[in-house]
């Protein structure tokens, strides 16, 4: 509180991120202790998180006023144009403390409260149980059994207390393994395959050097090649370019020596570290906020900053780990340098192919759960939580959101949720709503007590679940197979709905999906109808009132109910009540388009030659 | 039949099929007049029927005995026949060389074809100029049906009725025509109910260096305002491109002649570079061993969506003018056969409801294209994978369709047909058996008799049974405007081609 010094701002302008001219929206700025609030004339309001908040920038005094551009880390870019530039300072000065705390118990998650009481919090957080999911997969078993070495977070501060290894591998080899592992995070199971027998297993790099070897760590690979019964053989996948594990040697660390493990294949895959991705995104950013960007320049930004690139690197390493187990039958051990950026990408998108209850809405959520909340990504970091290192800061996880919205594009009806349970989720990430991504690793979270302190976004998502519903979801097809997608550059798009959320404009003016959702809630509408008349009808005859009562009742039902039948048949539902609001067609209105302004300008001026540009008018006279 | 001297082997057995995302099938290859016919003589698997004039380019290449001939069709599929036997090989390419470059429109498929289906409704007769005309007759009196081109001698790439303002004489007629680049004098193109606003097309008037200019064409263009209404004239050149045609006789409307009409420029590609556009951008699609820069960076220089977005952005401002401005507009390029017929149609697409049902866009596609003179047997000759260059082939047409495709994207709910209709389109103006994509324009459509001898697509696609592949289940009628958006975050590459 003590940070806010103006609480209201009025006749602030709200710009068009888009638009060349000055046409804006004025209206009421608040800031309140968590959100930025913007109230324009029509009474819509902009409500920002302060979390969100990614930039905030003061430029050059203008007439009209000082402008405060605004950068959100769920990629809303909003332009205001204070009048007073007193008042523009105050509040860039009060965002820019706000945006960046300093310490955990000052955000907003420890003093969100949904109204529940302790026993239903509580229940929330045992929403999503681990244990249980490592049942669901078939462990323990006669091969993996769960290991009570890393209890007290003694072995890896990182890890979570429960972890998976093979039952042959006994305390001193997970021990000495884990001493010469990067971090001490050693080999553990990810995800168990139970018709093929084989696993997903991670772990960071070894501390290999130029030729440092550890027996202990050679027994556990052997130990993890072995509880699979049908291949010998292993394969051992460094997600990062050869070049910079090569580099790494120099520094004690490194891969690991095919020589010196027994029936092991080794394999680069080569997705670049986080700083590459951090300016990557920065750039795909940079070119997106252009004015007036033309064709050409779109793709060539959209080259040079070889996001997709990036995004294609990271889906093939998944395709790779999937097909090791589905072709081949052979186990597999992902790691990076410290086994909790990539490999939590690779591990859970490789999952994600194989089984289909990743693809439900509470199977993703024990997806993110598993593999990236308790095996420590450190998501504070990486979304910038608090004020710290901003070369900490990556989309890792944004990248992952991506690598599954390009799934949903080439399998429609294999997910059951939509692109806005994914958006949704990122906008929670970096919200600090709710407790799930706050801190770096379990141990961290518990430290924080965020379980008594804070609430679980999870709940609230599946409460709401209606909303994040893929209509075109249809679970028998696709309930055993694997995903196996196609990675030719031309099927990898550029996410406008991610990126370019908060642009309307750019949007599909008519959205098939949401015409769906409502032709099912109306369907399903018209069958309680029917069977209410039926019942109807039944309790009259019951009664063997007034037979023509009956008649008419029955005259009533019967014309409607072929129509029903083909509920799928589209074209019959316009003959049935709509209501209204559903229809609303969105490009009816020309305020939403990128040339609105045009219209204008003709009437004010009488230019020599008008040219469009970028769909947005501009005059020469 | 004459084709048989072409033929010199019809038939080979063991021949391979190999074709992209197939599996690849063995069997006979037969070839016949028209068709390139693969079966593999079993019943369950379907065989490949292959229309020569489909075929842009072939391929041949030797490894041992085993020839090997690769056909690129208009459509842009690939296939590859494995073929035993060298001299079989030579044969059946030399054979598919021939049957595919026919010189003769009349031995073309079209006129041999004889529909398999009972023809309900013919459609050479679906849409004339009259009924057309009926539509907003009710709603104005201020236009006329002239039959001042009905032999085809005052432009010869017009049909022979015509809608002109009432107030102008054939005779006014026959003299605009001549200070319009081939004739095409002003005419009505889209009546807009909503406000009485017009969109006419032309030819460039024929000012020259001299700045010549022609009574009767500034009064037919007045004619089309209203009393103290202003119109504006869209060209869809640059402003450059516009004087440098004046050097050539050709150019552009003066504004001391035409005081009560704004010019605008809004410049569109046309002919080889769209050609070349489209050559880049199919062998961008074609080679999948791009990583993603690579393919990006071609996709980039191929400058095909460029291209869609200029069309789009001209078409949105020739709608915007219409509908927000209250103003008729003129629109026209050089000859007013290409981009002029671009941007007339997309904006009755926007504006329209009707252009966006089936029968509407039918109707539009016969009006603005075929009726309007696009000189479809020139531009569609050849596709992405021919070498020899024409000075007049461009995917004119394909970029239409392309647009209309974008704005169905965006509008996923207010088209009465879908992508496959688009697709079905594209398909038949390069190659088909039905005859109405024949020709450059009505008067050698006309003389080729193609209403006589060959059937018209429409007969075909109208029927009952063939139109629900093309419906889109999701329509539902849309009597709005619709504004789609031109940001290149909006505009995806159309995959279905």
């Amino acid at each position: 509180m003590e940070h806010i010094r103006t609480t209201k701002v009025e006749q602030v302008k709200l710009l068009d991120r888009f638009s060349t001219s000055n046409k804006s929206l004025t209206g009421t700025l608040y800031l309140t202790a968590t959100h930025l609030l913007f109230i324009d004339s029509h009474q819509k309001e902009t409500w920002i998180l302060h979390h969100h908040i990614a930039s905030v920038e003061k430029l050059a005094l203008t007439t009209s006023g000082c402008p405060l551009v605004i950068q959100c880390k769920n990629f809303r870019t909003v332009h205001f144009i204070v009048p007073r530039e007193r008042d523009c300072h105050d509040i860039y000065n009060s965002l820019l403390q706000l945006s960046k705390q300093g310490k955990y118990e000052d955000l907003y998650a420890f003093s969100y409260n949904p109204k529940q009481n302790d026993s239903e919090r509580l229940q929330g957080w045992q929403l999503i149980d681990l244990a249980e999911e490592y049942e669901r997969m078939g462990v323990p078993n006669s091969h993996w059994q769960l290991s009570d070495a890393n209890r007290d977070y003694k072995i890896c501060e990182t890890y979570p207390r429960e972890l998976y290894v093979p039952r042959i591998a006994s305390k001193p080899i997970i021990v000495g393994s884990s001493k010469f592992r990067s971090k001490g995070r050693f080999p553990v199971l990810s995800y168990y395959h139970q018709d093929k027998e084989a696993a997903i297993c991670r772990c960071s790099q070894p501390l290999s050097g130029f030729s440092a070897r550890c027996l202990e760590d050679e027994h556990l690979l052997q130990a993890i090649s072995k509880a699979n019964p049908v291949n010998r053989y292993m394969y051992v996948v460094d997600t990062r370019p050869k070049l910079n594990a090569m580099a790494n040697r120099a520094a004690g660390k490194g891969y690991e020596n095919e020589d010196n493990y027994s029936n092991i294949r080794f394999q680069f895959v080569g997705i670049e570290n986080i700083h590459v991705m951090r300016s990557s995104l920065q750039k795909l950013l940079e070119v997106n906020g252009t004015k007036g960007l033309s064709v050409n320049d779109f793709y060539s930004g959209l080259e040079s900053s070889g996001w997709l690139r990036h995004i294609k690197a990271v889906m093939d390493a998944a395709i790779f780990l999937a097909r090791a187990i589905t072709v081949e039958n052979a186990s597999v051990l992902v790691h990076c340098s410290d086994g909790w950026d990539r490999t939590s990408q690779v591990c859970s998108l490789g999952s994600l192919l194989l089984d289909s209850y990743y693809r439900t809405i509470k199977g993703f959520m024990v997806l993110i759960e598993k593999d990236w909340i308790s095996f420590g990504h450190k998501f504070s970091e990486r979304c910038g939580h608090l004020d710290g290192d901003p070369k900490e800061v990556s989309p890792v996880f944004t990248q992952f959101l991506e690598c599954v919205w390009h799934l949903t594009e080439q399998f429609p009806q294999a997910f059951e949720f939509s692109e806005a349970f994914l958006l949704q989720i990122h906008e929670h990430i970096h919200s600090c709503q709710f407790g799930n991504f706050l801190g770096n690793c379990q141990k961290e979270r518990e430290e924080l007590k965020l379980k008594e302190k804070t609430y679980s976004l999870w709940p609230f998502l599946l409460e709401d679940q209606k909303k994040y519903l893929n209509p075109l979801y249809s679970s028998k097809s696709h309930r055993f197979t694997v995903l196996e997608p196609n990675t030719i550059s031309f099927n990898f798009k550029f996410w406008r709905n991610m990126y370019h959320q908060f642009d309307r404009t750019l949007h599909p003016r008519q959205s098939v999906f949401n015409m769906i959702m409502n032709m099912n809630e109306q369907n399903k509408q018209l069958e309680k109808d029917i069977k209410d008349l039926e019942s109807k009808i039944k309790q009259r005859k019951n009664k063997q009132t007034d037979g023509i009562l009956t008649k008419e009742l029955l005259h009533s039902v019967h014309p409607e109910s072929p129509t029903l039948k083909t509920s799928l048949c589209f074209k019959e539902q316009t003959l049935l009540p709509v209501n209204d609001a559903l229809r609303t067609i969105e490009g009816s209105s020309l305020a939403d388009n990128r040339y609105s302004e045009y219209a204008e300008e003709f009437s004010k001026s009488e230019p020599a030659v008008v040219s469009l540009e970028y769909g947005v008018a501009r005059m020469t006279c | 039949m004459e084709f048989a001297e072409l033929i010199k082997t019809p038939r080979v057995d063991n021949v391979v099929l190999h074709r992209p995302f197939y599996p690849a099938v063995e069997g006979t290859l037969c070839l016949t007049g028209h068709h390139l016919i693969l079966s593999s003589r079993q019943d369950n698997t379907e065989e490949l029927w292959l229309l020569h004039s489909n075929i842009d380019a072939i391929d041949k290449r030797f490894v041992g005995s085993l020839g090997t001939i690769i056909i690129k069709c208009k459509d842009f599929r690939i296939i590859q026949l494995d073929i035993p036997g060298m001299e079989e090989c030579l044969n059946i390419a030399s054979s598919i060389e021939a049957l595919s470059t026919l010189d003769s429109i009349t031995l073309m498929y079209p006129f041999f074809y004889r529909p398999m289906f009972e023809v309900i409704e013919d459609g050479w007769h679906s849409f004339l100029p009259e009924q057309e005309f009926e539509l907003y007759s009710s709603a104005t009196s201020e236009w006329r049906l002239s039959y001042v081109n009905k032999d085809f001698a005052v432009c010869a790439s017009y049909p022979p009725i015509v809608t002109v303002p009432k107030s102008i004489d054939d005779e006014a007629l026959r003299k605009v025509a001549t200070f319009r680049h081939g004739g095409r004098f002003p005419v009505l193109s889209y009546y807009h109910k909503k406000n009485g606003m017009v969109i006419m097309r032309s030819g460039q008037p024929l000012t020259g260096t001299n700045g010549r200019r022609c009574k009767e064409d500034e009064k037919l263009i007045n004619a089309t305002l209203r009393a103290g209404k202003r119109g504006y004239i869209i060209d869809t050149r640059s402003l450059n491109v516009a004087q440098q045609a004046r050097a050539k006789g050709g150019g552009f409307e003066q504004e001391a002649h035409y005081p009560q009409w704004r010019r605008i420029h809004k410049s569109i590609e046309r002919y080889h570079i769209l050609q070349e556009s489209l050559i880049k951008l199919v062998e961008a699609c074609n080679d999948q061993t791009h990583n993603m820069d690579r393919w990006l960076s071609k996709l980039e220089a191929s400058n095909w969506l460029t291209h869609i977005k200029e069309i789009l952005t001209a078409a949105c401002l020739a709608a915007q003018c219409i509908d927000r401005e209250g103003a008729s507009i003129l629109i026209h390029g050089t000859e007013g056969t290409d981009s002029t017929l671009q941007v007339t149609s997309l904006a009755q697409i926007i504006l329209e409801p009707r252009s966006r049902t089936i029968r509407g866009f039918e109707a539009l596609i016969e009006r603005e294209w075929l009726q309007a003179g696009h000189p479809f047997q020139q531009r569609c000759a050849q596709s992405a994978y021919c070498n020899t260059k024409q000075k007049w082939e461009a995917p004119v047409f394909l970029l239409f369709l392309d647009c209309v495709w974008q704005i169905l994207r965006q509008f996923p709910c207010s088209f009465e047909f879908n992508e496959n209709f688009l697709i079905m389109l594209f398909e038949h103006a390069y190659a088909s058996q039905f005859g109405t994509f024949l020709g450059n324009n009505e008067s050698e459509r006309c003389k080729l008799k193609l209403q006589q001898k060959t059937m018209s697509l429409w007969s075909w696609v109208n029927q009952p049974g063939e139109l629900s592949q093309f419906t889109n289940p999701l329509f539902e009628a849309n009597n709005l405007v619709i504004w789609p958006s031109v940001a290149p975050q909006s505009l995806p590459l159309w995959e279905g081609i």
